[in-house]
């Protein structure tokens, strides 16, 4: 069996969790015997590639401008978008439709193009202004590369928003099914206050798709409700996580008062806020305990301006943003592991502290929360109950010896085999059905 | 005959290096070295050592008719003494023509006066000592961290016995009156206050190279002329300004050594000005009213007030917990923790953390090591609450100590 996966980073060059858990579902499905083929804006060319292959979309020489391609039948399996573009010097998809469009209403039978937007043809690979234009073109670059690997791939598979445009112009191009991966929902990531026009690119990439995963019931939910999806078609496949074999050594420890860590993008979605807050009333129970914030986004200034006026700032440390080994060390020098997030699809990182030993607090409107016992589950807004959790597992021994054991064996259990097991069950699920309907 | 008094402020901080969470409880050295020294070293370079050369080359030709006044702070001595012995040399040279007056201030240019008399009296008795060691003399006029200056403040100073004291001609204290006459303090009126001319004080220290100024070129002789103009009132102009705009705020390049060889000169040649020192030109004349300032004033930013160190909560958190420590710092009276307390206590530390930048932002981030205020903050209490549990852990040891 053979996919073709659409991504948009694979670490090292990571933002966010998604790098993560496309790394260990990969190894995971190579494990139970597929091939997998990962599309994303511009490989840097170190990733670690003995599972995958990775394809850099920059180097996929799009040959859409070529006069050789048959106009006609190409452009009866594309289409495109227009999308809010502030991108002027260079010639985006969405451009191109409308020149196209207009210069066929003037009689011409095809346009064509210059060789000039081929040359200016690259990605930035990161999140950015563009973002809306980044998708676009992905999604060029995705018919381009079904079509180069004609034969070679069985299902396609792609995760999150940012890649369901370059699922769907793969499906078209190729007529393989269509699986979408949802990592997280519009909803998650900007509450009540959604931007349309992702919602409107999720919700057109899990109805041409023929199987939507979602990372917890959390989120299926949310699907079904929110985005009218049909519930047979969504199905949970729980994220797992991925340790490295070997055991680094413990760090020196330099301070001898209780650790308790917040690690994440400090975001709305995360519930910094309430960590500060719950910190805040700890701290004027037990002196002895520190409070570290590691990540850094857009409520980071926010956050320190509100530490600083609670007066806790000799007790509450920010480390910014860590990455590879520091996050490994965060969490071995952490005793407790809190994720008080508002709204969170998964959430791998209390995982990670779990295999650390740590205790770890997590919120209920969390999608981990469905496949954890042993961690303390509060509401995101119960600051009180937080707090109390915190108090609790750096005063009593006992219980965070029980809860770091046990946890640490219930994460040992979550392997990315056994999700990727799931996974390819879906993909042949929906081969088989593509087979029956030809 | 008007009196010109030259005052020149010497001062570098101790910078401290990338601090994280990681190094707390591990790593106790907080200085960056290498940028401390490096920085240290170039501002000698450019400046200290060429500037000093100058002064004392003007000193010797006017046979005791040129004559000014310093301040150095403890941390930029305590920098001397690591990176650039010559020179402490060079300023000791100058102490010794007796035309070169050192004046008081806070060891750490610190923001003692602010926090309370007691920490204020500590950081100023070892300022004194500072001096006296250094250049053989006893200060008898003060000038505190940036000008901070208030009728309390004043009041303070003169319990200690100065005479004398500095502070910024601000028009919002000054309303109508002329910053070029001596004033007397409001809560004791033994003590002289000599302000700063802020206008004439600029145009060398800020508005000498600028080329779209309309002044622009400065020449020794037009600023002689201005300052001997008749239709300027007053008994004594005050030029309070950074030593460091000599060569490196103004570098050599802009004429800025020139404007100061000829200046003496200049001034002397108009025949109705002189010459004096601050301690000087304040016995010489008598105040000629009380000067009100209920509120702190300093020389910095358009507001002319103390919010560049202490306007947002970053820095009111970190300047509480800081001197939060001061009993257990007193109490240990370690030499190797009074050295870290003293630098911690530099006001520049608090100036990073400032999030003010729209009135004065670019002489702010000129100053800055930082990327933002935030992050001046972070690095900041890291490096402070590391300092702490140390200080802790050798206060509950004392405390054994004393038990057993």
């Amino acid at each position: 069996m053979r996919v073709l996966m659409f991504g948009w980073e694979f670490p090292p060059h990571i933002a966010g969790g998604l790098g993560t858990a496309c790394y260990g579902m990969t190894r995971g499905l190579a494990h139970n015997g597929v091939e997998v083929i990962f599309v994303m804006p511009r490989a840097f060319g170190d990733e670690d590639q003995s599972f995958v292959r990775v394809v850099n979309a920059s180097d996929v020489e799009t040959q859409f401008s070529s006069s050789e391609v048959h106009d006609e039948e190409f452009w009866k399996k594309m289409s495109f978008i227009q999308i809010d573009s502030n991108m002027v010097p260079y010639v985006s998809p969405e451009e191109f439709e409308t020149y196209r469009e207009a210069s066929m209403k003037c009689g011409h039978k095809s346009w064509r193009e210059s060789d000039v937007w081929k040359e200016r043809y690259t990605f930035s690979g990161k999140y950015g202004a563009n973002l809306m234009e980044e998708v676009a073109r992905y999604a060029m670059v995705a018919a381009q590369v079904a079509r180069d690997l004609e034969g070679q791939f069985d299902v396609i598979h792609a995760h999150d928003w940012l890649t369901y445009f370059a699922g769907i112009a793969a499906k078209r191009i190729s007529g393989k099914p269509l699986v979408v991966h949802m990592h997280a929902t519009e909803f998650d990531r900007s509450g009540e206050n959604i931007n349309t026009q992702t919602y409107a690119i999720e919700r057109a990439g899990m109805e041409a798709a023929d199987r939507v995963i979602a990372v917890s019931n959390l989120t299926r939910n949310i699907i079904i409700t929110r985005y009218g999806i049909p519930a047979e078609k969504v199905v949970t496949v729980h994220n797992a996580v991925r340790f490295a074999e070997t055991e680094s050594p413990m760090p020196e420890r330099g301070v001898k008062d209780k650790i308790v860590t917040f690690l994440g993008r400090i975001t709305y979605q995360k519930g910094p806020d309430y960590f500060v807050e719950a910190a805040a009333k700890v701290l004027k129970r037990v002196p002895n305990v520190r409070f570290v914030m590691a990540g850094s986004g857009d409520m980071m200034n926010h956050i320190i301006r509100r530490v600083a006026r609670l007066g806790i700032a000799d007790r509450f440390h920010f480390t910014g943003f860590l990455r590879g080994e520091d996050v490994h060390r965060m969490f071995q020098l952490s005793d407790v592991y809190v994720m008080p997030s508002v709204s969170e699809p998964f959430g791998i990182s209390p995982l990670e502290a779990m295999r650390s030993n740590v205790p770890v607090i997590i919120s209920k409107q969390s999608g981990v929360a469905e496949v954890l016992d042993y961690a303390i589950k509060v509401d995101y807004w119960d600051v009180d109950a937080l707090s109390d959790a915190i108090y609790g597992l750096v005063t009593y021994p006992a219980l965070s010896k029980m809860f770091a054991e046990k946890g640490l064996h219930e994460v040992t259990g979550l392997k990315w085999d056994n999700a990727a097991a799931k996974i390819r069950d879906i993909y042949q699920q929906v081969i088989d059905e593509a087979a029956a309907r030809k | 005959m008007k009196t010109i008094c030259l005052y020149f402020q010497v001062h570098q901080p101790w910078r401290l290096k990338t601090y994280r969470f990681f190094n707390m409880g591990v790593d106790h050295n907080y200085l960056d070295d290498l940028s401390n020294r490096a920085i240290l070293q170039k501002v000698a370079r450019q400046c200290y050592l060429p500037m000093n050369a100058l002064l004392l080359k003007l000193i010797k030709e006017q046979k005791g008719r040129f004559r000014c006044s310093f301040s150095l702070t403890g941390t930029v001595v305590e920098q001397f003494r690591a990176y650039a012995p010559e020179v402490l040399e060079s300023f000791r040279e100058l102490a010794e023509t007796g035309c070169v007056e050192f004046l008081a201030e806070t060891y750490s240019h610190s923001l003692a006066s602010l926090a309370s008399q007691e920490d204020f009296e500590e950081q100023v008795k070892l300022h004194t000592a500072m001096v006296r060691k250094e250049f053989g003399m006893k200060p008898t006029a003060f000038r505190n961290t940036e000008l901070i200056y208030s009728d309390h403040i004043g009041e303070m100073v003169a319990q200690m016995g100065f005479k004398t004291i500095l502070a910024e001609g601000a028009k919002h204290v000054l309303g109508w009156k002329s910053p070029n006459y001596v004033y007397a303090n409001a809560l004791n009126q033994k003590l002289h206050v000599l302000l700063r001319n802020y206008k004439l004080s600029d145009d060398i220290a800020f508005r000498f190279s600028n080329r779209s100024w309309a002044e622009w070129p400065l020449t020794a002789e037009k600023y002689a002329g201005w300052l001997a103009d008749d239709e300027m009132a007053g008994e004594v102009i005050n030029l309070f300004m950074d030593y460091e705009t000599f060569g490196e705020h103004q570098k050599a390049d802009t004429g800025i050594f020139d404007f100061m060889k000829a200046l003496p000169q200049q001034v002397l040649a108009t025949r109705k000005l002189e010459f004096a020192t601050v301690s000087e030109a304040s016995k010489k004349y008598q105040p000629v009213s009380v000067l009100h300032c209920p509120h702190e004033m300093s020389w910095a930013d358009e507001e002319r007030d103390v919010t560049a160190w202490l306007g947002n909560e970053l820095q009111n958190e970190a300047f509480s917990k800081l001197y939060g420590l001061k009993e257990k710092v007193k109490a240990l009276n370690n030499k190797d923790f009074n050295y870290v307390w003293n630098f911690l206590q530099t006001s520049d530390h608090f100036y990073y953390m400032a999030t003010k930048w729209l009135s004065d932002g670019d002489v702010h981030s000129y100053f800055n090591p930082y990327g933002s205020s935030y992050e001046a903050f972070i690095n900041y209490m890291n490096v402070l609450s590391d300092f702490e549990i140390e200080v802790d852990k050798a206060y509950k040891a004392r405390q054994n100590r004393r038990r057993a």
